[in-house]
């Protein structure tokens, strides 16, 4: 068998990062009155080409490179389009929605890409080293991003909020990181899930384990870890939000997958029963919360911790069911939320004249396709079937029921009926007539690539939800590779290959 | 003979690592101005440093001690990020205080 060489391992996380550094360069040489969208477009070539190359990196047997730091597989490749797409959305959302010349934007555009490096490398990434370091790339980069309108006084405080929090949790991670090195005395994790259960140190594996668990639930704001998440996104600019509440949660949701089924398979007794309890807390805080909100942001960023919810309830589920059905979820999600946030930041501007749910009443009489679109992704919120939501949470809760917990479907459901009280609230605000007195707000610019992007939420989210299949099959195929470790594929110390 | 096998066990410093780590917990959690709530998470960081570098040498693993270096550039460089957000904070808002950072509540 040939090994593939360890660059092609990387591929994608390799593109991405030349298109941020190219960014950079081009941005720093350009005369500075000049504007700087065009960058915007380099950076979505960048994501496209690395997309395509994630796609291609199913053609190589599944396997290590780097000395065993990075692995390919199904699940990998899964979750690089994931985020790659996610990506995309966001660059091309950027392109017409920031102001032609407001600061840094060359900047803005490295900074998502560069995110974008951090969390294909956390996906992929089975050496707790790499995942400390992918976590903190992409943690990095978004906190700026958060913090990116720095003269209003919400930018800086979303970014410390965020800041504080993130490091906070990365602390905790790496805390368990440092336990589970020296339970196992490495930080490969394929060796540690050999050695996890065999340590002489059983308390110390239980306490990595915990604090493990502590730091990435932060990292998908799950309660009772979920207090940053209304205020990022609130003080975020609306594109920047909408990666922030899908690309690193879906990443974060990868590395939670691999700790649990990979590293700790043998405390699923101990791992199960707590998600169990934060998956409940986060529906229901995130639900009852979202109740009483006013503003449109908050309301979505509490919907965004219910959602992370009804994603753990897949955690229930025995092996690769529940790791396919968490998969499945994550892209259901990721592809309705990125799109609300996209048909948000149009109608709002970028500077958010429109925040309050009632500043939306009578959308759909002055902007039809606009109003559509954004019932059309509230539906697939609430979970109405032929939209990515109903199969998202049918495929988590009955994940759930598969693996015997019964009562966390039902409260599931349960929750779910309440989402739907203030999705629908929003919904027939927006389909209300408007009233005389009413202001009309400035029509948005409506551009190609926000078109491109909103266009790829909308058939991403259909297709979901009328024929799941394929995307089920790629997330089952990816729950296989995450349940096998994979053939050493080079010998430790094999020199390093060029690829050509 | 090893002064760490004899003199001074393993289980002091990982002790005092966990003080040191709950510590900048609590600082964290109690301290009300931005710079020192800030100092608590770097205190955490070199808690954690602490018990790598104890269990690199329990294990003649030189990886803990590469991990280590890898720690303190990630937090230079969160340092680094922090510090300008923190000055972002104070040219817009003139306070570092943490309970006065509050234009976004409930």
């Amino acid at each position: 068998m040939n090994p593939v060489p360890g660059i092609y391992r990387i591929l994608p996380e390799a593109i991405l990062t030349l298109t941020g550094v190219a960014i950079m360069l081009v941005d720093a040489s350009l005369p500075p009155n000049l504007s700087r969208r065009y960058l915007g477009f380099l950076a979505a070539i960048g994501t496209t080409i690395a997309l395509w190359a994630s796609v291609g990196q199913l053609a190589f047997p599944q396997g290590t490179g780097f000395f065993g730091t990075v692995e390919t597989s199904a699940f990998t490749v899964f979750f690089h389009v994931l985020i790659c797409g996610i990506v995309l959305v966001a660059l091309l959302l950027s392109l017409d929605t920031l102001p032609e010349h407001s600061h840094h934007q060359g900047e803005y555009y490295a900074l998502i890409v560069f995110g974008a490096v951090g969390m294909c490398l956390l996906t992929s990434a089975v050496e707790l080293l790499v995942v400390f370091i992918a976590l903190e790339i992409s943690s990095i980069s978004t906190y700026i991003l958060a913090g990116y309108r720095k003269q209003t006084g919400r930018g800086p405080e979303a970014a410390i909020k965020y800041f504080l929090l993130g490091s906070f949790a990365t602390a905790f991670l790496l805390y368990g990181i440092a336990l589970i090195f020296g339970a196992t005395g490495t930080t490969e994790i394929y060796q540690i899930a050999q050695l996890a259960p065999i340590a002489q140190n059983q308390p110390l594996v239980l306490a990595a384990m915990a604090l493990m668990l502590v730091g990435i639930l932060f990292k998908v704001s799950a309660a009772p870890f979920h207090v940053w998440t209304p205020d990022v996104y609130e003080g975020a600019p609306t594109p920047v939000a909408a990666l922030l509440s899908t690309a690193p949660k879906a990443a974060a949701f990868a590395l939670l997958l691999r700790v649990v089924y990979e590293i700790f398979p043998h405390l699923r007794s101990l791992w199960a029963p707590l998600l169990w309890v934060v998956a409940v807390l986060s529906m229901t805080v995130g639900n009852l919360a979202a109740l009483r909100q006013q503003n449109v942001k908050r309301m979505l960023a509490y919907s965004a911790i219910a959602h992370a919810g009804y994603l753990l309830a897949a955690f229930a589920g025995i092996g690769s069911i529940g790791i396919a059905a968490a998969a499945f979820y994550t892209a259901a999600y990721a592809a309705m939320n990125v799109g609300v946030f996209a048909v948000i930041t149009l109608i709002a501007g970028y500077d958010e004249q429109l925040s309050l749910i009632d500043d939306f009443r009578g959308l759909i009489y002055r902007s039809p396709i606009l109003g559509s679109l954004l019932i059309f992704f509230l539906i697939s919120l609430i979970g109405i079937p032929f939209t990515g939501g109903f199969f998202g949470k049918f495929y988590s809760f009955s994940a759930a029921v598969d693996g015997g917990a019964i009562a966390l479907a039902i409260i599931g459901l349960l929750n779910s009926g309440l989402a739907a009280a203030y999705y629908l609230r929003l919904a027939l605000v927006a389909a209300e007539r408007p009233s005389a007195e009413q202001a009309a707000p400035p029509k948005p610019h409506v551009g190609p690539a926000v078109i491109a992007a909103i266009s790829l939420a909308v058939l991403t989210t259909l297709v979901l939800g009328i024929v799941p299949g394929a995307v089920l099959h790629a997330a089952q195929s990816a729950a296989h590779t995450l349940q096998v470790p994979p053939q050493p594929s080079e010998a430790p110390g094999a020199p390093l290959q060029s690829p050509q | 003979m090893s002064f760490m096998q004899h003199d001074v066990p393993l289980t002091w410093y990982l002790l005092l690592s966990a003080v040191l780590f709950s510590l900048g917990v609590v600082g964290f959690l109690i301290k009300r101005n931005l710079i020192t709530v800030f100092m608590s998470i770097e205190l955490m960081l070199n808690a954690v440093n602490l018990s790598f570098v104890a269990f690199a040498y329990q294990w003649h693993a030189v990886k803990g001690q590469i991990f280590v270096f890898f720690v303190m550039m990630v937090a230079a460089a969160e340092a680094a990020v922090g510090l300008a957000i923190i000055i972002a904070v104070f040219r817009t808002r003139a306070t570092l205080a943490v309970d006065r950072i509050d234009l976004m509540k409930l």
